[in-house]
């Protein structure tokens, strides 16, 4: 299984290359996520949204969607879409320490 | 007597039925079935219209011609759904009471969700083929088009029949060959999704199919708006693609019912269990095919597979016996690649699409994730298996379950 090291704790990560264990998720660990994916520093703004996909995982078991985060967190999409370029949806899941978005089939 | 109350008589609803009717005892239950549409549309059949293989009489046959006698069936549109006191709500104010309710309302698409769809190019240069109105007026405007930028484009998942998108693609180019103009036509598969599909197995070889007709795939696009003066779609981070036919997957919901009601998630759709399909909210609301948020395909191969969990449940519910998890997200769709060809996937929740080969008694075996004329002629005759089986809830040679017999990791 892969892993992450951040200050010197260690990060067990999901075939996906997504968090294994949602318990272990930290602020460091969002950050380094972030740098990783080209984002240098979270904002507000970021942060904004990532606090709202873990509590609103916490909430209701799945990973929010990008309409959720809309009409639900109201995050507006083109805001989410400039926080996290290049596939939102996933990105901010990954910093957030939640599995894969489910890309229903 | 106590009351079975079936909300839709689409491809699920009438499976229920059909399935159910022989299977509680009459003298004890009624089965009503509400639904407001007398028209049963074959919706996997509207991927042919554009093309001209199939006509509009070929996909659309009246609904109680495959109701079973013995149930009521009401044409009526709901007003609401109100679970608190176990009754439904029609347009007129008639209430019908239940014992037992099953959601079966399916989903369609808004293509009024994406700000400028709807406007100036709607029909004129710009269609949907999920819509039997869309399907013809596409067939219309393809019957007399020169070539130009073509460009079809997933608003945002999930939608009905995951595997359309690209079917559709492949017949244009197959079809544009056949008019002599493929030269003049530049195909565009528009996708929020990383690649051509989900799963990353069937995502890498339908790509390579893409690759191969010469269409262009722009993955993780997600639709802002249309700009139908200047004829362009654009993005949510400023991309933008120019077309001259721009055909689009709208914003899949389901019915508006469900939002009255306050029963659905965002886009509609019933929080549901995904293995027993009871709603996860009312132990006597049970929801089968499009209607559910399940992470399955939303597809009549799925619905089928559901009814023959659904239908257990049903009975043990009556008999107050633990419900079966027995539903796992099961699908099985036929890929037209076009020239007469097509592919099979076989998939569940767990197991994506894999190769090999897909044992079928008396027809088969079908090659998986592989172009073959057995495929495109197993589409085809799905035609006829479901006016004739299908619907009227025959036993089919496939299990609800997916097997992995023949299935190559």
């Amino acid at each position: 299984m892969a892993e992450v090291t951040v200050d010197a704790k260690t990060f067990a990560l999901d075939e996906d290359g997504f968090l294994a264990d949602q318990n272990d998720w930290n602020e460091e660990f969002a950050k380094a996520i972030a740098k990783e994916e080209g984002i240098d520093e979270l904002t507000e703004g970021h942060w904004n949204v990532i606090n709202y996909m873990r509590s609103d995982y916490a909430d209701k078991g799945a990973v929010p969607t990008i309409r959720r985060l809309k009409k639900a967190g109201g995050i507006p999409t083109k805001d989410l879409y400039a926080l996290f370029p290049d596939g939102p949806a996933k990105k901010a899941a990954r910093i957030s320490g939640l599995p894969k978005p489910k890309g229903c089939v | 007597m106590r009351n079975l109350l079936i909300l839709g008589a689409g491809t699920a609803g009438t499976i229920m039925a059909n399935r159910l009717l022989p299977a509680l005892d009459s003298e004890e239950w009624q089965i009503t079935i509400v639904d407001q549409d007398e028209k049963h549309y074959y919706q996997p059949g509207f991927l042919f219209i554009p093309f001209g293989i199939y006509s509009r009489q070929d996909v659309i046959k009246p609904k109680r011609d495959y109701l079973p006698a013995g149930i009521n069936v009401v044409m009526s549109k709901i007003e609401i759904i109100e679970p608190e006191k176990n009754q439904i709500k029609l347009a007129d104010g008639k209430l019908i009471p239940y014992d037992i309710l099953i959601i079966a309302t399916g989903s369609r698409v808004h293509p009024d969700e994406t700000e400028g769809m709807k406007e100036d190019g709607w029909f004129k240069n710009i269609f949907d083929f999920y819509t039997i109105e869309g399907a013809t007026a596409l067939a219309n405007f393809l019957k007399y088009w020169e070539g130009g930028k073509m460009v079809l484009n997933i608003t945002e998942m999930p939608i009905k029949c995951p595997v359309a998108p690209l079917e559709f693609v492949f017949l244009a180019d197959w079809w544009f060959t056949e008019q002599g103009i493929r030269d003049k036509v530049e195909i565009t598969f528009a996708t929020p999704l990383p690649g051509a599909f989900t799963k990353p197995k069937a995502s890498k070889l339908l790509g390579n199919f893409l690759d191969n007709k010469n269409i262009k795939l722009v993955p993780e696009f997600g639709i802002e708006r249309v700009d139908s003066s200047a004829n362009k779609i654009i993005s949510f981070d400023d991309k933008e693609l120019d077309y001259d036919l721009l055909v689009t997957i709208p914003t899949n919901m389901g019915d508006e019912l469900i939002e009255r009601s306050d029963m659905g998630d965002e886009l509609n759709f019933i929080p549901t269990d995904p293995n027993t399909l009871q709603s996860k909210d009312h132990e006597n609301i049970f929801v089968i095919g499009d209607a559910t948020d399940l992470p399955s395909s939303k597809a009549g191969s799925v619905a089928h597979f559901q009814s023959e969990v659904l239908d257990k449940n049903i009975l043990r519910f009556i008999d107050k016996r633990p419900l079966l998890p027995h539903f796992d997200g099961h699908a099985n769709c036929f890929i037209e690649s076009g020239f007469d060809k097509g592919i099979l996937i076989d998939f569940n929740y767990d197991v994506e699409p894999l190769p090999g080969k897909f044992p079928l008694p008396g027809v088969g075996p079908f090659s998986l994730l592989e172009e073959t004329k057995a495929n495109h002629w197993g589409k085809m005759m799905f035609r006829w298996v479901y006016w004739n089986l299908l619907l009227k809830g025959a036993e089919m040679p496939i299990q609800a379950q997916m097997n992995m017999a023949g299935k190559r990791r």
